[in-house]
């Protein structure tokens, strides 16, 4: 299709390399600011949902967006459009121009960046792109025919296949592309008596690696195994947390890993009476926590928003504050690099499963996820949220029987200050937040419930 | 075919000036309801030659039952702290979603491709996803009847179209704002932006319906942040006004520069306010808390969908479940205890003229004195509810609660505006507070937490006042709150009169596989809730 086609076709909605470069280009030819940054992405989605053991929608999504952003010296705007007609293009730069103009100075405006060097990440599998809605029909059958046929069990699941592409280009040079897919697929089967629930998921770049059928056996196994949940009293208990339920509470901590906040006094790694805990031992030692978009397991953008080149990044070695993430104003104003901001969270762990954690444990809570994390206290990261979806007591060494779901009060730091055992690491299937996460299950002792909860 | 171009030049004009005036959270504008259907543009010829296209190409693939909606999207965010502005930026968005119904089951597709030829793809895809998830059906699916609505339009009640408004003139205020919020002492940080969004949805189905609508809504967001001189804490006054259905008219009756300096010094005082004490109290809660409360111990545990199942692997189900053992039975409250839900109420941000299966909104009590009386409903759902709307006397109807949050994004069951309405007695936030001889007044909304069936919630709140004998004796701080949902709505024994009714709300309410995002407005009274459950939240690190 010629470039100067009005709209592209359902397929040119993930584009090429190439193409990303030769429309980034066009755009760059219409602007008449001193600077442009242009910010593309788009791809196609497909899903199905079922729920109460049946289908409920199923969609397919193809959209693309161009974002516009037009410097004047210190001033900038940026601007939208899912359109890539010649005359839609001009408009959009002609808006931001318009608006940047505008705008009043913005002081921590940066100059743009040169071109960079990105080592690239394959991430893209065509086992994804080209999964038919026969195929995904057949999936959603992996836990619907079982929970049909069992008479006591009801499903709801959903699968979500991702193709899409992002591309980052400005007017000093720099362009960066990378494109990927992945396979997301999280079911939870409740018992028909109404007092049992279990989730399962997984999540991968290439289908093939990704076992629905094993994820529609495990829900199933733990909603047969929570049922007839008994009330324990709430308090500190030691807990076993599968590795969900650890990223859900564990990757909050890189939302706050900001210098800049922590600089101005607002941040849980202030240090009392000014300056920050850098160099300071804050969790176990056995903690490490970094980020890398190379890391085979999460296959991540390897660049940022701002088009800074991503490695392996090290927040927390050995139980130590290593790095905070500084943005590129605030390094200047501070004299240090820019770190970039993050696409992937890593917590490494042991070879130990699940079942050694809890055979090592005489009295604790196996907890399967999280849910309804939300801020109490930024000082500390204090989140309240609750367990759900298969919570059990464990009493010398073996799962004694499922326990009512509690809520907690407490922080990923103190959780990670009183760790007593890791697992093995695993790529999460995301419930509220997700992605690029991959952590192990952790035992640690003195967690906080504060109150049950009645919800199965 | 006439170019999206010519689309975008007449979709893009705003449309004429509406007669309705006065803040929504005057109780006067709020009660009692009117509906507000108004004069807007007609659909564009075009839009509605895509439209027809569609529908009949899902016709002939097969389809039972099909509805498209072509909408265009826009959104302009100006963000600041303190002196700075630190982005303005406008997005636009334009495309068509369809759904079909083929043999008892759903499909849909979406794409920005607006031609003939691209919407007929689009639709033929939905009709080929409902054909392969046959294999997979247990229930065929059926719908209520709808009125059929042929040549409809309607706007929301905005004055003043955000997009009209310079963006100098939005960032000067902002700053403005930001510089009074800053003379307070400590207050070191303040961010603050505006939130604009307009929506120009275009909708035809095959029962004949073909409707056009224009809403505009509005959010200023801000936080600010009082710094302790030793770095030992820091407090932070946010959330300080309700988002709304309405245009600018809205934002300049706000006071943003005088309330700054307001918010500004409650964020200083919070640093020296006094850690609360464990234990349980008595609580007072003004409609800019209690609204949340709402909106996560009622107005979730209402919806159908999710009391029926259909959300059990993201948000949850609802312990509001199942329907025969609580419709006209289950005790949610006092009696005195009346929420409605509606998708009419003017300036509120669930409002629409039509919802996105064309079913103009009513009124309908979902809580009427105390006990559970219905559920939230589309066409789909309220053939499920055939028995119970038979024994009141009444058809199967929809209650107008299909929405879909972008043209990329199918519709399903999203919460109207629901809203507790007021006592009897015209008594007032200060009056509740008056009658109370320990406990805590709360105003504006903090964090909160509700379990998957919201039985077991959490909230905290911006302000947090100490009653002693009747009076506020100061501020506390690290206050929360936990509940069991039916023992706390049975704990309510004095609500405020009409004139203390205020409307408040969210931007941002999330639901669903794939994620949708939903803006909603919760109408309430404040109210005096006995013997709760209060915890403290600070812990040093």
């Amino acid at each position: 299709m010629a470039p100067n086609d009005a709209l592209m076709s359902r397929d040119d909605a993930l584009m090429s390399r190439d193409d990303a470069q030769a429309l980034i280009e066009r755009i760059r030819k219409f602007s008449r600011a001193e600077a442009v940054e242009v910010q593309i992405f788009g791809g196609n989605t497909t899903n199905v949902r079922f729920a109460d053991n049946q289908m409920s929608t199923a969609g397919s999504v193809s959209d693309f967006q161009v974002g516009v952003q037009s410097y004047f010296g210190a001033k900038h705007a940026v601007v939208t459009t899912n359109e890539v007609s010649d005359d839609a293009l001009k408009a959009a730069v002609e808006k931001s121009e318009k608006l940047a103009r505008l705008a009043p100075d913005d002081p921590e405006s940066m100059p743009q960046l040169p071109p960079q060097q990105y080592q690239p990440v394959e991430a893209y599998f065509p086992s994804v792109a080209s999964m038919s809605a026969d195929e995904r029909a057949k999936i959603a059958l992996t836990a619907l025919a079982p929970c049909r046929a069992a008479n006591d069990l009801t499903a709801a699941g959903y699968l979500e296949n991702r193709a899409y592409f992002s591309a980052f280009g400005t007017s000093a040079g720099l362009f960066a592309y990378h494109r990927a897919t992945s396979s997301n697929y999280t079911l939870t089967v409740r018992t028909k008596d109404g007092t049992g629930s279990g989730w399962a998921g997984a999540e991968h770049n290439d289908a093939r690696q990704v076992d629905y059928e094993g994820v529609s056996r495990r829900a199933i196994e733990k909603a047969r195994a929570s049922r007839n949940p008994v009330a324990i009293e709430p308090g500190r208990y030691t807990v076993i947390m599968e590795p969900q339920a650890v990223g859900d509470l564990c990757q909050l901590i890189a939302f706050y890993a900001d210098a800049r906040s922590t600089d101005e006094g607002r941040s849980p790694f202030v240090k009392q009476g000014g300056g920050t805990k850098l160099g300071e031992k804050i969790l176990d030692a056995r903690i490490n926590i970094y980020a890398d978009p190379f890391d085979p397991m999460v296959r991540a953008q390897p660049y940022d928003g701002d088009g800074l080149p991503l490695g392996r990044q090290e927040f927390i070695k050995d139980g130590v504050l290593k790095t905070l993430y500084y943005s590129r104003f605030w390094a200047r104003k501070k004299g240090v690099q820019p770190t970039g901001a993050p696409t992937s969270f890593i917590m490494s762990g042991t070879n130990a499963s699940i079942d050694d954690l809890i055979a090592s444990t005489t009295r604790g809570i196996l907890v399967t996820r999280l849910w309804y994390l939300r801020e109490v206290d930024p000082r500390t990261i204090l989140y309240t949220g609750l367990t759900r979806d298969g919570t059990f007591l464990i009493e010398n060494g073996k799962i004694a029987r499922a326990v009512k779901n509690f809520r907690f009060n407490d922080s990923p730091l103190f959780m990670l200050n009183n760790v007593e055992a890791l697992g093995r690491p695993e790529r999460l299937a995301g419930t509220e937040a997700g992605g690029a996460v991959v952590v192990p299950a952790v035992k640690a002792r003195d967690f906080n419930f504060t109150s049950l909860s009645d919800a199965v | 075919m006439t170019s999206r171009r010519d689309f975008l030049k007449t979709g893009g004009v705003a449309a004429g000036a509406l007669a309705l005036s006065g803040a929504l959270r005057s109780a006067d504008a709020a009660i009692p309801r009117v509906r507000h259907v108004a004069t807007a543009p007609e659909m564009d010829a075009v839009v509605k030659e895509l439209l027809m296209e569609a529908l009949n190409a899902a016709k002939l693939a097969g389809a039972g039952y099909a509805d498209a909606r072509i909408g265009r999207y826009l959104q302009n965010f100006v963000v600041t702290r303190e002196q700075q502005i630190i982005n303005v930026v406008d997005t636009d968005s334009i495309g068509i979603g369809v759904r079909a119904l083929v043999d008892g089951t759903w499909g849909f597709a979406a794409s920005r491709d607006l031609t003939k030829a691209g919407v007929a793809a689009a639709a033929k895809e939905a009709v080929a996803i409902a054909k392969a998830n046959r294999v997979a059906r247990d229930r065929m699916i059926t719908l209520a009847p709808a009125p059929t609505v042929p040549n409809a339009s309607w706007k929301n009640a905005y004055e003043i179209d955000p997009w009209t408004i310079p963006v100098e003139e939005k960032a000067d205020l902002l700053i403005k704002a930001n510089a009074a919020g800053m003379k307070a002492p400590n207050v070191k940080y303040v961010f603050s932006a505006f939130f604009f969004r307009k929506q120009e949805r275009n909708y035809a189905n095959t029962d004949g319906s073909v409707i056009a609508q224009t809403i505009v809504q509005s959010a200023i967001q801000q936080q600010f942040t009082a710094v302790s001189p030793d770095f030992s804490d820091f407090q932070n006054r946010g959330n300080t006004m309700p988002p709304v259905g309405r245009g600018w008219e809205w934002v300049l009756q706000q006071n943003l520069v005088q309330n700054g300096s307001k918010w500004g010094e409650e964020a200083s005082q919070k640093l020296k306010a006094k850690p609360v004490e464990v234990g349980r109290y008595d609580l007072v809660l003004h409609p800019s808390h209690l609204w949340l409360t709402i909106h996560e111990s009622i107005a979730h545990p209402t919806e159908l969908d999710r009391a029926m199942g259909y959300e059990a692997n993201y948000a949850g189900t609802s312990f509001v479940s199942p329907p025969n053992d609580m419709l006209g039975k289950f005790k949610y409250g006092p009696e005195f205890m009346n929420i409605q839900g509606d998708r009419s109420h003017p300036g509120a941000l669930a409002t629409v003229g039509y919802d996105d299966e064309g079913v103009a909104p009513d009124e309908f009590l979902i809580i009427k004195n105390g006990k559970v009386n219905d559920y939230q409903t589309t066409r789909e759902q309220a053939a499920w509810l055939d028995w119970w709307y038979k024994a009141q006397g009444r058809e199967a109807r929809s209650h107008g609660c299909s929405y879909a949050d972008n043209w990329s994004s199918v519709q399903f069951q999203r919460m109207p505006n629901v809203s507790l309405l007021p006592g009897e007695k015209e008594q007032s936030f200060e009056d509740l507070i008056a009658a109370t001889d320990k406990g805590i007044a709360i105003v504006g909304d903090g964090s909160f937490s509700i379990d998957q069936q919201r039985y077991n919630a959490q909230f905290g709140g911006q302000l947090a006042y100490e009653i002693k004998g009747g009076k506020i004796v100061g501020l506390l701080k690290d206050v929360a709150y936990q509940i069991r949902t039916p023992d706390f709505w049975n704990a309510m024994d004095m609500i405020g009169g009409r004139k203390s009714y205020e409307v408040w709300g969210s931007f941002f309410d999330g639901k669903g596989q794939p994620g949708q995002v939903n803006a909603v407005s919760h109408g309430s009274v404040p109210a005096r809730f006995r013997n709760v459950n209060v915890i403290n939240t600070g812990r040093k690190a």
